[in-house]
């Protein structure tokens, strides 16, 4: 180092969270173990969203009421992901090429963003029909939703 | 409406990939020193001060106690706006309302980032922004957030990449002009397509860099014969938590842009932007949200923003130049971003952007863009 470089200082934490799932997500999570896609519903719009959650994006009203819809939808928009990123979830690098889109479940009014089964974007169009794709091993995670693949 | 605002000084640092040369709050002081020289004001002329970043990018909380060495912010009311992108142009409008309210007579608004400081994971810092058990497992930051977008964009319109290119190609000529401007270097058509690929279909060069910089305006309701750019609309709208809620229409990805724009518009009796606009300076994170909100603001009919760029309208001798500085395509410190955008549409009607000025510009149009697809957006008039 020169008498004119700048100097830096490095810092390196390690940092941890913990997230509360809270009362929509906990049941959407334990929904997913049984191998079901939960949604909310507004009465008065009516609108269907997945995940569920407290309030409408409608009409602010409270989502009383959670259901379970098909697990099977449409593929609205997609991309995939080819550039290295340290990942804030795992605190590693993302495992890189992998497609996600955003799906509307049969029965739902928004997307849900999710992967693909799909590793070829040129095999992907806007409007396909998926389906979810459960593991055989749930334990009311997000991961026990796989991805979606096409479903025809 | 209350008290008339007025910004009367706007102030820029040299925006660089790199600013190892300064610490945070010698960079802010740089851009705060610059405003006070434009505006012909002293530090005692400021009443009270709205500060912001992004605040992950450096891994700094309560970055407004970092930031007061260079605000002047000591013994004053400041105030700490963090909205992610939307950072800088919600300072501005936070200045405004303080103003207009009457509570203040000047405030200076300061924004800035040090994108550098996480040594270039600004992708990590942003998909921090994002729910953490639905959507960042496959969020890729803003860079694949508008990948989606144009997937949506281009399977709607037919859009091909070399349209998108060509906002790049324009963007940096302007910058060659603009020597606060990160990326000043010219680029081909081949050169964007040949480009790597991100996130389909957003290629490198699709993308807006990642900067250090900070910017800082001065907005008073007592200009008195300072020269100075009227606020004449202002209006922001938020969005919603998940991004796919905010996919949920799909037909027009960011109509937040268009309902801050229909109120903005309004207020400063803008019936026809595309006529009564002289300049635009838009937020636009990549090449593809440049021509989809293009139409957002109702600059062009829905599909037609390719051609706006393709004919030459956007151009700084054409019709309706869009982003002379260069635009954030060429410029990115994140949390100053959007008050960039107010400072060099400010530059405008006042004829004081030097080489990037678009002549005789009476009335400029500013944008912000941030968060889950939210949107603020400014008017700023040579005439109050
Ligand atoms: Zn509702």
């Amino acid at each position: 180092m020169s008498e004119q470089d700048p100097i830096v200082v490095r810092c390196t934490p390690e940092l941890t969270y913990r997230y509360a799932a809270g009362r929509y997500g906990s049941r959407f999570l334990r929904g997913l173990k049984e191998g079901r896609i939960l949604a909310s519903r507004c009465r008065r719009c009516p609108r269907t969203l997945v995940p569920p959650r407290i309030a409408c994006t409608g009409c602010f009203g409270r989502m009383e009421e959670v259901v379970e819809v098909p697990p099977r939808g449409e593929l609205l928009a997609y991309t995939q992901v080819t550039f290295p990123f340290l990942d804030p979830f795992t605190g590693v690098k993302r495992p890189i090429p992998y497609c996600y889109g955003m799906v509307r479940f049969e029965g739902t009014d928004n997307t849900f963003q999710y992967f693909l089964a799909e590793k070829n974007p040129a095999n992907l169009r806007v409007g396909q029909r998926v389906r979810a794709v459960f593991r055989e091993e749930r334990k009311g995670e997000m991961a026990d939703l796989v991805c979606l693949e096409a479903a025809e | 409406m209350g008290e008339r605002v007025a910004i009367v000084g706007a102030g820029q640092t040299l925006h660089r990939s790199r600013r190892l040369d300064v610490s945070a709050p010698e960079l802010i002081d740089e851009a705060v020193q610059a405003a006070l020289t434009d505006a012909g004001m002293g530090p005692d002329g400021i009443d009270a001060i709205v500060v912001g970043n992004m605040e992950h990018f450096e891994g700094i909380h309560l970055s407004d106690l970092w930031a007061v060495e260079g605000t002047g912010g000591v013994g004053k009311p400041q105030l700490k706006i963090a909205t992610g992108g939307t950072t800088g142009s919600s300072l501005s409008q936070a200045a405004y309302y303080l103003v207009a309210s009457g509570a203040f007579r000047t405030v200076l608004a300061v924004g800035w980032e040090r994108l550098s400081d996480s040594e270039g994971e600004t992708t990590t810092g942003i998909v921090t922004a994002f729910d953490p058990i639905y959507e960042r497992p496959t969020l890729a930051g803003a860079v694949s957030g508008l990948a989606i977008m144009a997937c949506q964009y281009q399977s709607k319109y037919g859009t091909r990449p070399e349209d998108a290119a060509e906002v790049v190609i324009q963007a940096r000529e302007n910058a060659l002009r603009n020597p606060h401007a990160h990326l000043r270097k010219p680029v081909t058509t081949a050169e964007v397509l040949a480009s790597p690929m991100l996130s389909t279909p957003m290629r490198y060069l699709d993308m807006c860099p990642t900067s250090d910089g900070a910017a800082a305006v001065l907005f008073t309701s007592r200009p008195g014969d300072r020269s100075a750019a009227w606020v004449r609309g202002v209006s922001g709208a938020h969005n919603h938590v998940y991004l796919g809620d905010v996919a949920e229409g799909a037909a027009s990805f960011l109509n937040t842009l268009t309902i801050a724009a229909e109120r903005a518009y309004k207020q400063a009796g803008v019936t026809s932007p595309r006529e009564q606009f002289d300049v635009v300076e838009m937020y636009e994170p990549c090449t593809w949200a440049a021509l989809e909100w293009a139409e957002s603001l109702g600059l062009c009919a829905k599909g037609q923003a390719a051609r706006l760029w393709g004919e030459g309208t956007t151009r700084l001798d054409g019709d309706l130049p869009v982003n002379p500085s260069g635009g954030v395509l060429c410029t990115n410190p994140i949390g100053a971003t959007g008050l960039v955008r107010v400072a060099e549409g400010s530059l405008q009607v006042r004829g004081r952007a030097g080489e990037r000025q678009v002549d005789g510009a009476r009335l400029a149009l500013t944008t912000g863009f941030g968060g889950s697809f939210w949107s603020e957006v400014m008017i700023l008039g040579r005439d109050a």
